[in-house]
């Protein structure tokens, strides 16, 4: 996939960068997919990883989605003990399980919590890519849903941010399928309620993700370039037996098409989430209906 | 429908071989005028016996091929057994008319209902019109109109559910094939009238979900529902779509499995060898079945109805949960 950055391996720098007689330690430096710019990682660090070059939205953790979107320590995780189980012996599973946690120091693909973004609370969870692709399974389908819930006890505004490739979790069979029914359940009962619902969709988001939770933001937001789909493009090609268009799938071809509200960029995100939602819950607007 | 087109699956063949050893001994008989019954009887038992032994130990591969069978019976042969004074109802009013999707008016046991149910073909020519079952955006977003529509007249929504999954294509993208599953799950989980959901036959992933959140949901003896198909899990796990046998039987995607794992309220008996055999028959008991809960539904006060359905669907997920406290003590032990 294109907007990745592979674990640096580079020693070899361009011969026109100065620092090429010195010897680079491995992990010093990343090369943009896009633009092939090779680029300082402290650099790429510090520009939230979006690629100052060719403005690629590189594939963040949702621990860094979240020191990126909220104040400064506010971020309360829950539900922290709710935890995936093999119960169907699916194949690899647990071993899965194992080096996703180890990997990622998470405990399954979500985060969530209370947060609180320019000081407004928030409930706030984040799917991480780098845990089994941030894929939809009972865990975070619990996970999810117990915020929302939480979200309707304390009139929050629900946050959800997508980096779910894979969509539902094919390990837990039938029930990694009923966990879209369930989490769109919830968010029913949040609308019920007149609370609102930003859906934040980056690269990539996918399959059973896509078909539920993430396009029923009353906000569906996205970043640039970020790669939307239901069906994997391989799995498209394969059955229409052509090529696709060039975009496909990308966030700009979603909005074109009606289903994103709006794109920003990773930096203005926070500010931009803020605004629409003081917006929306602002007091001084028609009052007919209360 | 005439027999001899009755497809027979393979693991029926050594059963449909001695049939037939049968059936000649019998007609040679009676061409030469001998009696054979001496000969046929222990044939038959014999018979009997493979039958039983066949269809009471079925492995999930042969119900997948049952499910699969070409003369199964779709959706629109169960309305017209089941449901009086069918109207079909065309459209999402938007787009198109989907045709792997239809809906419609009509009753059942006297109870006005709407009908809503993904449509396979029987033959090429019928697979070409429906898109094999694979419903388009608008197909849900018709689907959604007719619940609505339901909505507004107090009339029950009864789904059926048979689709290899949505149509994976360029169109169905751009026109939000995933934000139209998406906005009926939400939809279905708070509509204001009871919802009956039937898996009659295939439940592929998000596509079959799209209509399949109700109050209850019954399911065929024979058919399947599962979040991929199992070709498509066999190649991701092997890179193999030949080992599908495999994967249906890890996937766990059966009645019985389904039942088990308490996604499904109730199994509809087929007859033993598939409800190709006895359509009528099938349709009696799925009737029966529908009309049961309908009369237990239509008596439950709004606001209870939809609170139980919100749980039966909140709490469907299996998980652990760890204790916070053993959690913390850890948590603290990797921070030191
Ligand atoms: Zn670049």
């Amino acid at each position: 996939m294109a907007a990745w950055f592979h674990r640096p391996k580079y020693t070899i720098v361009r011969k026109t960068t100065e620092r090429s007689e010195t010897k680079i330690p491995e992990g010093m430096w990343v090369k943009c997919e896009k633009c092939d710019s090779i680029l300082l990682k402290k650099e790429l660090d510090d520009n939230l990883s979006v690629c100052p070059k060719c403005g690629l939205h590189s594939r963040i953790t949702a621990k860094k989605r979240i020191e990126i979107l909220t104040d400064e320590g506010s971020f309360v995780p829950m539900f922290e003990d709710v935890r995936s189980v093999d119960f169907l012996g699916f194949p690899q599973y647990k071993e899965k399980l194992e080096s996703s946690i180890k990997k990622t120091n998470m405990t399954d693909s979500v985060l969530a919590g209370t947060a609180k973004i320019n000081s407004m609370d928030i409930a706030l969870a984040v799917t991480d890519f780098f845990f089994m692709g941030g894929s939809l399974g009972s865990a975070m389908g619990e996970r999810i849903t117990a915020l929302i819930e939480l979200a309707i006890r304390e009139n929050l505004p629900v946050i959800i941010i997508s980096a779910s490739g894979g969509g539902a979790r094919m390990h837990e069979g039938i029930m990694s399928l009923m966990q879209m029914a369930k989490i769109s359940a919830g968010l029913g009962k949040l609308a019920d309620k007149g609370l609102p619902f930003v859906s934040v969709m980056t690269d990539p988001t996918g399959g059973g993700v896509t078909a539920s939770f993430a396009m029923l933001g009353d906000l569906n937001i996205a970043e640039p370039e970020a790669f939307i789909m239901f069906a994997g493009p391989r799995v498209i090609e394969g059955t229409i037996k052509q090529k696709l268009p060039a975009g496909f799938q990308r966030a700009e071809f979603l909005q074109e098409h009606g289903m994103i509200d709006y794109i920003v960029v990773r930096k203005d995100m926070k500010n931009a989430i803020h605004q629409s939602l003081s917006t929306m819950l602002n007091k001084e607007k028609y009052a007919g209906r209360a | 429908m005439a027999d001899e087109h009755i497809q027979i699956l393979e693991f029926e063949k050594p059963l449909a071989e001695l049939k037939k050893k049968i059936e000649e001994l019998k007609v040679y008989a009676r061409e030469k005028n001998l009696n054979v019954d001496a000969e046929v009887k222990p044939l038959e038992e014999r018979a009997g016996k493979m039958r039983d032994e066949i269809y009471k130990n079925l492995n999930s591969w042969q119900i997948v091929q049952i499910m699969r069978h070409v003369k199964r019976p779709k959706t629109l042969d169960y309305v017209a057994l089941m449901i009086d004074d069918f109207q079909e109802l065309h459209g999402d009013r938007s787009f198109a008319d989907d045709k792997a999707m239809v809906g419609g008016i009509g009753k059942i046991d006297g109870i006005s209902v709407m009908i809503i149910g993904l449509q396979k073909g029987k033959d090429t020519k019928e697979n070409l019109m429906r898109n094999f079952g694979m419903s388009q955006p608008e197909g849900y977003r018709k689907a959604l109109r007719l619940m609505k529509y339901a909505e507004k007249f107090n009339m029950p929504v009864l789904t059926f559910i048979d689709t290899s999954g949505a149509y994976p294509g360029i169109e169905g993208e751009e026109r939000g094939v995933a934000e139209a599953i998406a906005r009926n799950l939400m939809e279905m989980s708070r509509l204001k009238v009871p919802i009956i959901v039937s898996v009659i036959g295939e439940g592929g992933s998000g596509g079959a979900l799209g209509v399949g959140v109700g109050d209850r949901v019954l399911m065929l003896k024979y058919a399947t529902y599962s979040v991929i198909s199992f070709e498509g899990c066999a190649t991701i796990l092997w890179k193999d779509a030949t080992k599908a046998a495999e994967a249906a039987r890890i996937l766990k995607p059966t009645a019985k499995d389904l039942f088990e794992l308490k996604v499904i309220d109730e199994i509809i008996d087929e007859p033993l060898e598939g409800a190709h055999k006895d359509y009528e028959y099938t349709a009696n008991n799925l009737k029966t079945a529908i009309v049961k809960y309908l009369k237990v539904l239509v008596k439950i006060p709004l606001n209870r109805l939809l609170e139980e359905r919100y749980k039966k669907f909140r709490n469907m997920g299996i998980y652990e949960r760890v204790e916070q406290q053993a959690q913390t003590a850890k948590e603290e032990a990797d921070n030191a």
